[in-house]
C-alpha cells in the first residue's frame, strides 16, 4: 500500500495483511539484537504538530529496528511558529528526500492534504478525532494475541466514553467491525457523535448494563475539557457513571480484558489501578505498538521488497 | 454609437418574442422583427440566444477593502458581468466594514471606476457588523443604501434586532439576515450528518439556521418590517418561509447555486473548496431547495460569490475560511439542475432580486423600448466546462472544477455599453 490514512481505506484484507505482518515483527522484536536492514536506505519523517509520547516514540523505534534513517519534526522547534505554512513545511521536507511521513495534526484530514504536496507515502498516527489507524492495528492484534484467536467474529467490544472526540474510537469501531466483532460504544449522549444511528455499532447508556456482556472492554481517555465545555456537568458525575473501579470491575467476566490507549486520567475513567487488574492489555498495546507500526512500515516503504530482509543483520 | 443585437429572442412582457435590439445612449430605442444596423453600429450576434434584463446578484463578497489579494471591486465586476451581471450587491464584510458614508462612498466609486457593472453597496445592522449597537441606518439609508445585513454573521441578540426591524420600518429599508444561532455553530466545518459524525468535525446543525429564520419571521410579525432571508440552506427553513409568506408576511428568501446543486458528501475529500456557510446540505435539503424556488417561496438565486486565496484554502479543514466562487457559474448550475424557462430564469436571476436590492428604477426590467438597456444576452442550451484558471475572479475556489454546464452567457450590455461580447470581457 502507498498510504495508512484510515482503516476504512487499508480495508479487511489490508488490516489481515498487517495483522499477520505485526506477529512477524514481534519475532524480531523478541531476538536479543531486534534489527533488520529490512529498510536501509529510506527516511522516514515524524511530522508530529500535537504532543505524543507512546505514538512518536514507538513510530521511531519501529523504523530504527528496521534499519530506516529518521528525521523528527517537531512544531515548537520549527520554521510553523515563523509563520510557515503546512504546505511549504511538507514540501521543503519532501525535498529533503523523504520515503514516509509520519503525520499527526489537531485537525482532521490532514494526512489527506498532504498527500497531494508530496510523493512520500503518508501514514496516519492521528489527525484530530477522524482516524489513529495504527492504533486500530495495535488493538486487534493485541486483542487476538490475548485470546489466542485470529478471527474475533461475535467478539463483544465495549469502548468506553468520550466517542465524540476520539480518533481511537472511529478507527477501533471499524476495525474490529471488519474482523467481525460487535461493538458496542458505551457513553452519555453528549459524548457520543451526532448520527450515531447511522454507525455499525449498538449504543448503551450505562457501563453496569453491558459489563457482564462484554468480552472486550475499551475505556478511552476523558479529558478535563469536556467538562469546561458543558458535555458533562462533573468530571466526578461522569467518572461515577463510566469509571472503571473496583467493584465495577467485578462486573466482568473473568475471561474478559480491559484495554485503554493511554494516556490515561487515573481517578477519571480509570479509578482501579491497572496493575490490580488480572486482564489488563494496557502494557501489551504499548509493546505491541513497537512491532505493528514496524509492520506498517516496512508495507509502505518495500514495497516489492524481499521479506529476507527481515532476516537478522549478521553482526 | 448604437449598440444593436440580433437574430434574438427578447424576453418581454407578452412573452418570449424574435426580435432585434437597438440600443442608444444608455436606453433601449427600439425593439422589432428586423433591424438594419448602420455602419458604425456594434453588433452582437444573438442567434440562439434569449434577451434577458441582466442579473443581480443579492450576494457577493468583492473583499474591497481590506482582502484585495483574493478579489477587488474590478476583478469581481469583470466576473459578474461574465457572468450576465449587470448589478452587484456588494456585501458589507470588508475591512474596515461598510458601516460610514465614507466606506459606502468608496465602494460605489470603485465600482464605477471598474464600470462593468453597477456595484451596489450594502451597509451594516450593528456597528462594525459586532452585533452589539445599530449601525447608523437612516443616515446610510438617505445615503442611497437600501439594504443591510451583517452577512458572516447573524445577528444574534434578539433584542437587538428586534430594535434594528422596529427603527428601519419606515425607512424603506430591508434588513437581510445571515442565520445562524452560532452558540450552535461553535467550530463547525460542515453540515452535522453522519459524514461529520464519521470525519470527527464539528458540525452545523439545520437547527443553527432554522431557528433564526423562526425568530425573524416572529419579529417580522411583530414589527411589521420587511426581512430578507440569505442563503437559506435546509428543508426545514423553506417550509417556515413557505408557512410565513402564506401568512402574507413582507419576507423573502434567496439560495445560492451551490446549496441547489452540491452536498456535504463533497467533504470527504477533506478539500476545503466545498467549506462554505451555510454548509453544504445532504440531497433532500437540495430537493426540497429547489420545489421552494420553484414554487416561489425562494425569490431568488444568490451567489454569496466568496473568493479566497489559495494559500488560505489550503489550512487544514478546520482553519480554512468558508466561501466559494459563483458568480461566472451562477446561470450554469442554475440552468443545470432545476428545469426553468427563460421567464422563470429572469424572476429568479434578476427581477425579484433588484426589488428586493431597491433598484428595480433601473435593473430587473424586462426589454422594452425607453428603459435602461441593463441587459445579458444567454444561450440557455449551450454546454461548457469550468476551467478555473479561465476564470475572471482574483480567487481559484470554484466547486464545480470540471463540471459541464448548460447556459451560457455570450453577451452582457450595461447601462448601454457592452462590457461582455462573445463570452470575452470588453475591459
Amino acid at each position: 500500500m502507498k498510504h495508512l490514512r484510515s482503516i476504512g481505506e487499508l480495508g479487511k484484507e489490508g488490516l489481515e495483511r498487517l495483522l499477520e505482518s505485526t506477529a512477524q515483527m514481534a519475532e524480531i522484536n523478541r531476538r536479543p539484537i531486534p534489527k533488520v536492514p529490512a529498510l536501509r536506505g529510506k527516511t522516514v519523517v515524524s511530522l508530529f504538530f500535537e504532543d505524543s509520547t507512546r505514538t512518536r516514540l514507538s513510530f521511531e523505534t519501529a523504523a530504527k529496528r528496521l534499519s530506516a534513517e529518521t528525521m523528527t519534526f517537531s512544531v515548537s522547534t520549527s520554521s510553523v511558529n515563523k509563520g510557515e505554512s503546512l504546505r511549504d513545511t511538507v514540501e521543503t521536507i519532501s525535498d529533503m528526500g523523504v520515503h514516509a511521513f509520519v503525520v499527526r495534526h489537531k485537525s482532521a484530514g490532514v494526512p489527506w492534504q498532504i498527500s497531494q504536496w508530496t510523493s512520500a507515502s503518508i501514514i496516519n498516527a492521528g489527525d484530530g478525532a477522524h482516524q489513529h489507524p495504527t492504533q486500530a492495528i495495535v488493538d486487534c492484534y493485541t486483542v487476538r494475541e490475548a485470546l489466542g484467536l485470529t478471527a474475533l467474529n461475535g467478539l463483544r467490544v465495549s469502548i468506553v466514553g468520550d466517542i465524540k472526540h476520539s480518533r481511537v474510537a472511529r478507527s477501533n469501531v471499524a476495525a474490529f467491525t471488519l474482523l467481525g466483532a460487535h461493538v458496542t460504544l458505551v457513553a452519555p449522549p453528549t459524548l457520543l457523535p451526532a448520527n450515531i444511528e447511522t454507525w455499525p455499532v449498538k449504543v448503551a447508556h450505562s457501563l453496569d448494563d453491558v459489563m457482564p456482556s462484554t468480552d472486550v472492554l475499551y475505556m478511552l481517555r476523558l479529558q478535563s475539557e469536556r467538562m469546561d465545555q458543558g458535555l458533562i456537568p462533573h468530571l466526578g458525575e461522569y467518572s461515577n457513571r463510566f469509571g472503571l473501579t473496583e467493584t465495577r470491575a467485578q462486573k466482568l467476566q473473568d475471561s474478559a480484558v480491559v484495554m485503554h490507549p493511554g494516556p490515561m486520567n487515573r481517578g477519571v475513567e480509570m479509578h482501579i489501578d491497572p496493575a490490580d487488574l488480572p486482564n489488563s492489555l494496557i502494557h501489551k498495546q504499548v509493546a505491541n505498538g513497537v512491532s505493528a507500526r514496524m509492520a506498517v512500515l516496512f508495507d509502505v516503504l518495500a514495497r516489492g521488497g524481499e521479506l529476507n530482509s527481515l532476516q537478522e543483520e549478521s553482526v | 454609437m448604437n449598440v444593436v443585437i440580433t437574430g434574438s429572442t427578447v424576453l418581454t412582457q407578452q412573452g418570449e418574442q424574435r426580435l432585434d435590439v437597438r440600443i442608444s445612449n444608455g436606453k433601449i430605442i427600439e425593439l422589432s422583427e428586423s433591424i438594419k444596423p448602420e455602419v458604425e453600429d456594434q453588433l452582437l450576434d444573438a442567434a440562439g440566444c434569449h434577451v434577458l434584463p441582466g442579473f443581480v446578484d443579492l450576494h457577493t463578497h468583492l473583499r474591497e477593502p481590506g482582502k484585495e489579494d483574493s478579489e477587488t471591486i474590478e476583478t469581481g465586476s469583470r466576473a459578474g458581468a461574465l457572468g450576465g451581471y449587470t448589478a452587484l450587491v456588494a456585501m458589507p464584510n470588508t475591512t474596515p466594514a461598510q458601516d460610514s458614508i465614507p466606506i459606502i462612498d468608496f465602494v460605489r466609486a470603485q465600482g464605477k471606476r471598474a464600470g462593468l457593472v453597477e456595484v451596489v453597496p450594502s451597509g451594516c445592522i450593528t456597528i462594525g457588523r459586532a452585533g452589539s449597537a445599530l449601525a447608523p441606518l437612516a443616515d446610510l439609508a438617505r445615503h442611497g443604501v437600501q439594504i443591510f445585513t451583517d452577512d458572516g454573521s447573524g445577528v444574534q441578540d434578539p433584542a437587538l434586532m428586534r430594535r434594528a426591524m422596529e427603527y428601519s420600518r419606515d425607512l424603506g429599508i430591508t434588513l437581510a439576515q445571515h442565520c445562524e444561532v452560532s452558540a450552535l455553530t461553535a467550530g463547525a466545518v460542515m453540515n452535522e450528518c453522519s459524514c461529520s459524525s464519521e470525519l470527527g468535525v464539528p458540525g452545523w446543525p439545520a437547527l443553527a439556521e432554522e431557528l433564526m429564520v423562526h425568530r425573524d419571521i416572529e419579529l417580522a410579525k411583530l414589527t411589521g418590517a420587511k426581512i430578507h432571508f440569505l442563503h437559506l440552506s435546509t428543508a426545514g427553513s423553506v417550509r417556515l418561509v413557505r408557512e410565513a409568506k402564506r401568512e402574507g408576511l413582507p419576507i423573502t428568501a434567496e439560495v445560492t447555486p451551490h446549496h441547489l446543486s452540491l452536498t456535504e458528501e463533497l467533504l470527504r475529500t477533506f478539500d476545503s473548496t466545498f467549506k462554505v456557510n451555510p454548509p453544504l446540505r445532504s440531497a433532500e435539503d437540495i430537493e426540497a431547495l429547489r420545489s421552494g424556488l420553484l414554487d416561489g417561496t425562494i425569490d431568488a438565486v444568490a451567489t454569496d460569490h466568496a473568493p479566497h486565496v489559495r494559500r488560505d484554502k489550503e489550512l487544514p479543514l478546520d482553519q480554512a475560511p468558508p466561501g466559494m466562487l459563483g458568480l461566472e457559474t451562477a446561470l450554469g448550475v442554475v440552468l443545470s439542475t432545476v428545469p426553468m424557462n427563460a421567464m422563470d430564469l429572469a424572476k429568479v436571476m434578476s427581477i425579484n432580486p433588484a426589488r428586493i436590492a431597491g433598484i428595480s428604477d433601473r435593473h430587473g426590467i424586462l426589454p422594452q423600448v425607453g428603459q435602461p438597456a441593463n441587459l445579458c444576452v444567454v444561450d440557455m442550451r449551450a454546454e461548457w466546462t469550468v476551467d478555473p484558471s479561465k476564470l475572471a475572479s482574483k480567487s481559484r475556489n470554484t466547486p464545480f472544477v470540471g463540471r459541464t454546464l448548460r447556459g451560457k452567457v455570450r453577451h452582457t450590455v450595461f447601462e448601454g455599453d457592452v462590457v461582455v461580447k462573445n463570452g470575452e470581457a470588453q475591459r
